[in-house]
């Protein structure tokens, strides 16, 4: 089976993650783009590893997941914080730190 | 346990004595030195307590070291004249490895001499001043500070070796400096004391870098040491040694071109003058110099400059002497003078030292009694020091009149005063030396005629020129007998020529000259000098003596008067060539350091400044545009990795 497909749908959830990431102002629906980017990544890693007929890439795929639910732990509290405080998950407003 | 005595190969030089250690009544002589000190400690640390015996103890510390002194001197007398040399070692200075340095003290016929006159001398002043300061509030600070001067002026003439003789240098210069600006509410008294203070350490480089380079070259400075390989240094190391302690002596002394300094020093209290400022501090670098013998006879060079220093110095102060109504700076030009005779002696070599040194006891005797006396009309005349509201007061002061006579007839070396015998001899050495040079020191002597006999007359007679209100009065006893015992050794001072003692008495450490013939007899060169004098005398008498002396300075005077008047411009010279120019310099630096190295310090900081504030703008707080800044920066590092392989 070619690697192709793979590959190509991997660079397509890649883009709409990234794409995601930079208009939308939901720190969710940006969460979600994020973890689309992280898949896209994992999605390639795994069709390298079958590439090249080892296991590193999978190995890698497992840790990229581990390392996304701790984000996703630490972020979710986060938002969830920013909600109770300023009523709104728009990133945009959160923008207090800076020069 | 006496070494014998070695002589050195290179003659005509002093006879090294390899000096005895100090046993007998020699053991006691760190105590000439501790007693003022101790004095000086308790006087001025022990504070207001000290208030009410203060000057009884500062006197009786001085005596006692006199006494000493004495008695170390007959102790000295009664060895043979190659065992007149003690040795005391009293502790190590310090030590680093090789190097190291004794405080030890030498006593040999050269300090013997120095200490009778600055402990005696001291001591008279001393008691002088129990009575000249009795209404000053400080006048137990005041004993202080002259107990600090003798123990400091003691090491410089006891200690055994350059650094111990630098210690007491810069120790009298202390004293000097808190003396002469003892009265420092009066701002000119401050500015006079500073001014001395730095003219002094413009000689001071002279002898920190004589010092320096005789470690660097002998790896010693003790006397004994260094004079025994004197000889085989370089020529260029001796010279560049002789003139540096030439500068030194300069400074300290007030030489010419150091001489400004002294004039101004006459702002102390009177018993300072005639103990630092006349007696024995400004003596120092006549010490310096005849200690130093073993350099100057091997560096010839140093030794003209030395005469060159003298010759003019004594013209200098004599010139300045003419023209001062202050009778304090009348007396402070002859001080100039005389040590200008004395640095003259110093620098013909053999022949002169043992004169020089005799010129300098004499005067050290008749310039005390002369500024003790002149103390003495100060405290009549409440305290004003112009003699032009001076006149007929030897009615009035008898004693300190006839006292002061003696000073004046030593002074112009009126025939068989002490002054008479020394300044006949230096400038009978002269003349066998240099024509010119004896021409100087003759045309000095009726020069110093002239003004002794102008401050003379305009003091003690003609008409009053009292200010209203001014009652004079003698002073009282203790103030007279001081003046009576000054004027005494004032006329009898010559006898320490009688069979030339004095010059046998320093052959030990100065060596022994071959008397050099005159082409005249001496005789003859006496009556000329006596004539010279008697010549300025008589000037005098018809210049100021005769017609009445005006109570102001007339203005219209000529371009001499005026330039005498203004010290022979010194103070100017001083300022146009180092003070303004110094100035100039500085002013120009601090700008260059304000506008050059500050300007470039302070503009890199505002630079990067400046640069901050632009870049921290990108810092907006939207997460968004941080995530677009490392996409683009993702996509950038592609792109090149994508170029670099295809390319």
């Amino acid at each position: 089976m070619s690697e192709t497909p793979f590959l190509v749908l991997s660079a397509i959830l890649f883009t709409i993650g990234a794409v995601g990431v930079l208009t939308r102002r939901n720190a969710l629906v940006l969460f979600m783009c994020v973890e689309m980017m992280l898949n896209a990544t994992n999605l390639a890693l795994v069709t390298f590893s079958r590439v090249h007929g080892n296991l590193d890439g999978q190995v890698t795929a497992f840790f990229v997941m581990v390392v996304a639910a701790a984000e996703v732990v630490i972020g979710l509290a986060i938002i969830v914080t920013i909600f109770r405080t300023r009523r709104s998950a728009s990133v945009d407003d959160a923008s207090l730190l800076k020069y | 346990m006496f070494a014998d005595v070695t002589f050195l190969a290179a003659e005509p030089h002093a006879p090294v004595i390899e000096p005895a250690g100090a046993d007998g009544v020699f053991s006691l002589l760190w105590l000439i030195i501790a007693l003022p000190a101790l004095g000086a400690a308790v006087l001025l640390l022990g504070g207001r307590r000290t208030d009410a015996w203060g000057h009884l103890l500062g006197v009786a510390t001085v005596s006692a070291s006199f006494v000493l002194g004495l008695v170390s001197f007959f102790g000295l007398m009664g060895r043979g004249a190659e065992e007149r040399s003690v040795d005391q070692f009293l502790y190590t200075w310090f030590e680093a490895g090789e190097f190291r340095v004794d405080m030890a003290l030498l006593f040999d016929p050269l300090s013997a001499l120095f200490v009778l006159l600055i402990t005696g001398v001291g001591a008279l002043i001393h008691v002088y001043s129990v009575g000249y300061m009795a209404h000053d509030p400080r006048r137990r600070r005041f004993f202080g500070y002259l107990n600090l001067f003798v123990a400091a002026m003691l090491v410089l003439v006891l200690a055994d070796n350059y650094l111990g003789l630098f210690l007491g240098w810069e120790g009298v210069g202390l004293a000097s400096y808190l003396l002469i600006g003892f009265w420092q509410h009066k701002p000119s008294a401050a500015v006079a004391a500073k001014k001395a203070f730095v003219v002094n350490r413009v000689g001071d480089i002279g002898m920190a870098l004589g010092v320096a380079l005789l470690f660097a070259t002998f790896g010693s400075t003790a006397f004994t040491e260094v004079s025994a390989v004197a000889p085989e240094a370089s020529d260029a190391v001796l010279t560049a040694l002789g003139l540096l302690f030439l500068l030194a002596a300069c400074g300290k002394s007030a030489q010419v071109p150091l001489q400004s300094w002294l004039l101004d020093a006459m702002e102390g209290p009177t018993p300072v003058s005639a103990l630092i400022h006349a007696a024995t501090m400004v003596t120092a670098g006549v010490y310096l110099i005849v200690r130093s013998n073993f350099i100057y006879e091997a560096a010839p060079v140093a030794q003209t400059a030395v005469v060159v220093v003298g010759a003019v110095t004594l013209l200098w102060g004599a010139v300045i002497g003419t023209a001062k109504d202050d009778i304090k700076k009348a007396l402070a030009g002859s001080t100039m003078s005389q040590i200008g005779y004395m640095m003259l002696a110093a620098g013909l070599g053999v022949a002169g030292y043992a004169f020089a040194i005799f010129h300098l006891l004499t005067h050290g005797f008749f310039k005390a009694n002369l500024f003790l006396g002149a103390g003495s009309v100060m405290h009549a005349m409440d305290d004003d020091v112009d003699m032009r509201h001076y006149g007929a007061l030897q009615k009035m002061l008898p004693v300190t009149f006839l006292t002061f006579a003696m000073g004046y007839l030593a002074i112009i070396g009126f025939p068989g005063f002490s002054g008479f015998w020394s300044k006949d001899k230096i400038i009978e050495t002269a003349f066998s030396e240099n024509l010119v040079v004896g021409l100087a020191a003759l045309l000095g002597a009726g020069i110093t005629a002239f003004y002794m006999t102008r401050v003379m007359l305009m003091t003690y007679f003609g008409k009053k020129r009292w200010d209203r209100g001014v009652h004079p009065h003698e002073s009282p006893k203790v103030m007279t007998v001081p003046l009576v015992v000054l004027a005494a050794l004032s006329v009898l001072g010559g006898a320490l020529l009688i069979g030339d003692w004095i010059v046998k008495w320093l052959e030990p450490v100065v060596g022994h000259a071959e008397h050099h013939e005159l082409s005249v007899a001496p005789i003859v060169l006496t009556l000329i000098i006596v004539a010279v004098v008697a010549v300025g005398v008589a000037l005098a008498w018809f210049l100021v003596g005769k017609p009445d002396v005006p109570r102001e300075a007339p203005a219209n005077v000529s371009v001499f008067t005026r330039a005498a008047r203004a010290d022979l411009y010194g103070d100017a010279l001083n300022e146009t060539l180092l003070m303004r120019p110094g100035d100039r310099l500085v002013t120009e630096l601090s700008e260059f350091d304000n506008r050059g190295v500050d300007g470039a310090v302070n503009g890199t900081a505002a630079a990067f400044a400046g640069l901050s504030g632009r870049m921290r703008r990108w810092q907006t707080g939207f997460v968004r545009s941080y995530a677009l800044s490392l996409l683009a920066g993702a996509v950038l590092v592609l792109a090149v990795l994508l170029v670099v392989n295809l390319a």
